[in-house]
């Protein structure tokens, strides 16, 4: 299935754009797109945390995605 | 009252809105930005954030924060966009029927602020910029 993530924060600027398009097997898990991301933008895999929203809502590691959701990468947050 | 603005935060209008019959405190935490980090001098910061989950974030914080102590009102205000130094990113106020409780609510609504919503910080500097904690 094809997914497309939006970022914000340090992970936009890391993969040069605010959205990204990328190839999971249909089913794929949270972790399996973490991996992924890390393999393609190593980068990714020095940040303290990346954590991710399906529907704005947090979602763990084995959260199954579908290519029907708006999916969400959140780089450490700093509000405040 | 719980947003984001593009616009100064208007510190009075938060206050106002938790005032209550009921309460005998109402708590202030005013954020500002400072002019240095470490040693370095900070120029200015930006604020982003994904709005929409922003504010459900904040909502949970006001609902939680409303569970753990006898909440009368309370508002979360948080600024998005480029801000000066002296420059207010983040106004909460809680009003309650006795103090501690005032007290301890503000203090875990920024706390948990901190750690869930989807906000970023970017820092700019005279030679360089840095987005807040990405790094460990």
């Amino acid at each position: 299935m094809e997914l497309q993530v939006i970022m914000f924060g340090i992970a936009r600027d890391i993969v040069g754009d605010s959205k990204l398009k990328l190839e999971l097997d249909e089913g794929a898990s949270v972790g399996a797109l973490k991996k992924h991301l890390i393999d393609g933008y190593p980068e990714m895999g020095r940040l303290k945390s990346i954590s991710f929203a399906v529907n704005t809502e947090y979602v763990d590691d084995n959260y199954q995605l579908s290519d029907k959701e708006e999916i969400i990468i959140i780089p450490p947050v700093s509000g405040g | 009252m719980i947003k984001l603005t593009k616009d100064p935060i208007q510190v009075d209008e938060v206050i106002n809105s938790v005032y209550d019959d009921g309460a005998g405190a109402v708590d202030v935490f005013i954020g500002s930005v400072r002019n240095k980090t470490e040693k370095k001098k900070v120029v200015k910061l930006i604020f982003e954030a994904y709005e929409k989950m922003a504010i459900s974030e904040m909502e949970k914080i006001a609902k939680k924060t409303m569970e753990k102590w006898p909440v009368c009102k309370l508002s979360i205000v948080h600024r998005i966009g480029t801000l000066n130094l002296g420059e207010l990113p983040v106004v909460i106020a809680v009003s309650t029927p006795h103090r501690s409780d005032a007290f301890a609510a503000c203090r875990f609504i920024i706390d948990t602020l901190k750690e869930t919503v989807p906000i970023w910080k970017k820092e700019i500097f005279e030679d360089g910029e840095v987005w807040v904690a990405a790094h460990p």
